[in-house]
């Protein structure tokens, strides 16, 4: 029963890193662009959500919902007056461009907020749970958060498969040229993917820093496992993200269970290292890298 | 003539003389780091060149050369709740001493001091404390903050033959962290701080009062304070054993882990009354609200490092009241500054006022240049690092953080360089003015030897309530 539960906690934290993944998946599969700044954007959106709660005396389910929209705001200005310009034959440019951006995050953080460990407060719902067993307890906002995850992938899924701006964005995936030939602008498409990518990043800021405290260093910690979450899940694939996501959170929990508390993380990259090499592509491939 | 000219002329032939532009270079990198921080662009300036003069018209002595005292602070980065108190600090201490002091030579020296920023990051302290010596000529060199500051600025200290006064790091980390080696000790560095002796002494002193099964979870991480703590020989194991304790170990996990779930149904199991250990802020909020999630309710949660400052228990919450933690200075501490005869609760009323936060525990980092005004008083040959040196050996003085000496002998110096102040015990209540506030519950370890410190409790311990 300790191990059904063990595996529980990992696959709901699986629903955690698929979330900060989810974007970065996006993003990487429209415009092939790595974006060293994901994580660090995911904590602007909690500081964003933070001050809007300190300021305006928001209840933290509205001022999250502002935050969406800030930051989705900020995902389209961002693509469309910055990274549309790194975008070329030279894929290093974004990384190099994204990595500038990181620090910049970073830096006006500790400038703005101090470095303090800040939290936001959703009340009892944190510490609350489920008890099946005396072995096995599910918890209310890990179960949340894994229930964001899967309702934020089937919508974007669905948006991506039925809507006709979706097709948009699987179309300038597949070829760019063709897709600007067809009269899609490749330019408003980039800038509307960042802007989702970004609105999502918010949402696992968000319940990230209701689940714990957050400073303004810690977004580059939780780009490893986004990386981790994208890749074992496969390029293009946001379903595939998720499981991505459930097999590391997965893999470190059983890994800590099974040979003690400094393997979980070891456990985790090796189970990534292994999906690595013996399926590079990822669980379920779609987009192919020309 | 201007000051820094004046210095490097004064101390040829010891170090590399400072260029005006390799000066303007550092102090320009020194004042960007500080001003960074919100503003504040020129903590770093000298009082050397207006005190000068006032020292000169003061007092029937000559003036001397400026004195530069550097010191190293985490002012950003993770570690920045430590270095939160530092920049204001060394305003006291330039308002302390802005007509110089005179030293030990017969001249009123005026007191540059410099700080330089740490990002947290033990290459860097490292690096800024290097330039601090060779760029920036200093003559003393202070440092404060956890291992990761403290370590590789007195490592620096030692190569570079510059004496080097700090505190705020357990000694053991400090000592044999740095390869320290009883029989022989440091050269050119001093430090002052309590020991894991004292920290098991003060935890087991709270649990004591409580009802409990004695029995611990204990969550040591992998790092330099986890390892420091949980080592089998040195550490905390061996003493709590001596104490009557029971520890159920969940193992050195990795700072940053995100699921505790195989720890907590562990201690679940062996029936835990007690959580102790020492967690970064975010890895403790993670691991106890899995365990209210799980239903792990320990009696008492005792633990170091992320419960020290009441900005990271404004983040935990309502979850934080009953926390209990240790505490090495409060406003409670029946001390007084050397420099200013302020009280602990003057030095934290003015922080307060000054700062406009509550008093934390990082205002102790006061009590190094106090240290260091003390030794120069003393020192008959500023110019002979040896003889400043000499000075900092044979400081016996009272400062806010207590009385301080290196050459009392064991307990009090357990190793050479090592001077033990008192530690008292923690808890973290809902209070009047602050949403927490820091009672003080077990004082009883600082009435003991070597310390004989009466400090009156404000509080006692209590069952966490849940």
């Amino acid at each position: 029963m300790t191990w059904a539960n063990v595996a529980i906690q990992g696959i709901l934290l699986g629903g955690l890193y698929a979330l900060f993944a989810t974007g970065l998946a996006l993003v990487f599969g429209v415009m092939r662009m790595v974006n060293l700044a994901h994580g660090d954007l995911g904590i602007l959106a909690a500081f964003v959500a933070l001050f809007i709660v300190q300021s305006f005396g928001l209840p933290l389910l509205w001022a999250s919902v502002v935050t969406i929209i800030v930051m989705f705001l900020v995902g389209y200005v961002l693509q469309r007056g910055l990274l549309n310009h790194t975008l070329g034959a030279d894929d290093t440019r974004p990384i190099v461009v994204t990595f500038g951006l990181s620090i910049i995050i970073q830096n006006g953080l500790i400038m703005w907020f101090s470095a303090d460990s800040q939290g936001l407060d959703a009340g009892t719902i944190e510490n609350i749970s489920v008890k099946v067993s005396d072995q096995l307890s599910i918890g209310w906002f890990p179960l949340i958060v894994f229930l964001a995850a899967v309702a934020v992938i089937g919508a974007l899924e669905f948006f991506l498969a039925r809507f006709k701006l979706g097709r948009a964005f699987r179309a300038t995936s597949d070829d760019r040229e063709a897709a600007e030939l067809m009269g899609i602008n490749n330019k408003h498409i980039y800038a509307l993917a960042m802007a989702i990518a970004l609105a999502i990043v918010a949402v696992a800021g968000v319940l990230l820093a209701i689940r714990t405290t957050f400073d303004p260093t810690q977004g580059s910690f939780r780009l490893i496992y986004a990386f981790e979450a994208v890749i074992m899940g496969g390029m293009g694939s946001m379903w595939g993200t998720l499981l991505g996501g459930i097999v590391l959170g997965v893999s470190q929990t059983i890994g800590t269970q099974a040979f003690g508390a400094g393997w979980g993380l070891v456990v985790g990259h090796l189970v990534f290292l292994t999906v690595l090499a013996v399926r590079p592509s990822g669980f379920f491939a779609k987009t192919v890298t020309a | 003539m201007s000051s820094e000219e004046q210095t490097s002329k004064a101390t040829e032939g010891v170090r590399t003389p400072i260029t005006r532009r390799s000066f303007l270079k550092t102090a320009g990198v020194a004042g960007l780091a500080v001003g960074a921080m919100g503003g504040l662009g020129s903590v770093v300036a000298a009082c050397g060149s207006d005190s000068e003069e006032d020292g000169g018209g003061t007092a029937d002595a000559g003036a001397g050369r400026a004195i530069k005292v550097g010191f190293v602070s985490p002012l950003t980065g993770p570690l920045a709740a430590f270095g939160e108190t530092d920049q204001w600090l060394v305003e006291q201490w330039q308002a302390a001493v802005k007509d110089g002091v005179m030293c030990g030579d017969g001249l009123v020296h005026p007191i540059e001091i410099i700080i330089k920023d740490s990002q947290s990051d033990s290459n860097r302290a490292a690096t800024v404390a290097g330039d601090l010596v060779t760029n920036d000529g200093i003559d003393i060199m202070m440092v404060a903050s956890t291992p990761d500051t403290v370590s590789p600025v007195a490592d620096q200290a030692e190569a570079l033959q510059v004496p080097c006064v700090s505190n705020d790091c357990p000694w053991q980390p400090y000592f044999f962290g740095r390869g320290g080696d009883p029989a022989v000790g440091f050269t050119w560095t001093y430090h002052a701080f309590w020991g894991l002796e004292d920290v098991t002494a003060v935890f087991t002193g709270m649990w004591d009062q409580l009802k409990t099964n004695k029995k611990i979870g204990a969550m040591w991480p992998n790092d330099a304070d986890g390892l420091g703590w949980a080592d089998p020989k040195t550490g905390q194991p061996p003493m709590l054993k001596a104490a009557g304790y029971t520890v159920v170990d969940g193992g050195r996990f990795q700072d940053g882990t995100e699921d505790y779930t195989p720890q907590i149904s562990k201690f679940k199991s062996a029936d835990c009354d007690i959580l102790s250990g020492v967690f970064i802020p975010p890895d403790f909020v993670n691991f106890w609200k899995q365990s209210y999630q799980q239903g792990f309710k320990p009696v008492a949660a005792t633990v170091g490092k992320a419960l020290l400052f009441p900005a990271e228990m404004e983040a935990i919450g309502d979850i934080g009241y009953g926390l209990t933690t240790e505490c090495w200075w409060s406003p409670w501490h029946p001390f007084t500054s050397s420099l200013s005869g302020q009280t602990c609760q003057e030095l934290a009323d003015a922080w307060t006022t000054g700062a406009g936060k509550e008093w934390n525990q990082t205002l102790l980092h006061y009590a190094v240049f106090e240290i260091v005004v003390d030794s120069l008083k003393r020192a008959t040959d500023v110019e002979d690092k040896q003889t400043i040196l000499d000075a900092i050996k044979a400081t016996d003085m009272n400062t806010i953080q207590g009385h301080i000496t290196w050459s009392a002998g064991a307990p009090l110096n357990p190793v050479p360089n090592v001077c033990r102040t008192v530690l008292v015990g923690g808890m973290w209540t809902k209070g009047t003015d602050y949403p927490f506030e820091m009672l003080l519950v077990d004082t009883a370890h600082a009435k003991e030897a070597p310390f004989d410190v009466t400090i009156p409790t404000n509080g006692k311990v209590e069952p966490i309530q849940y």
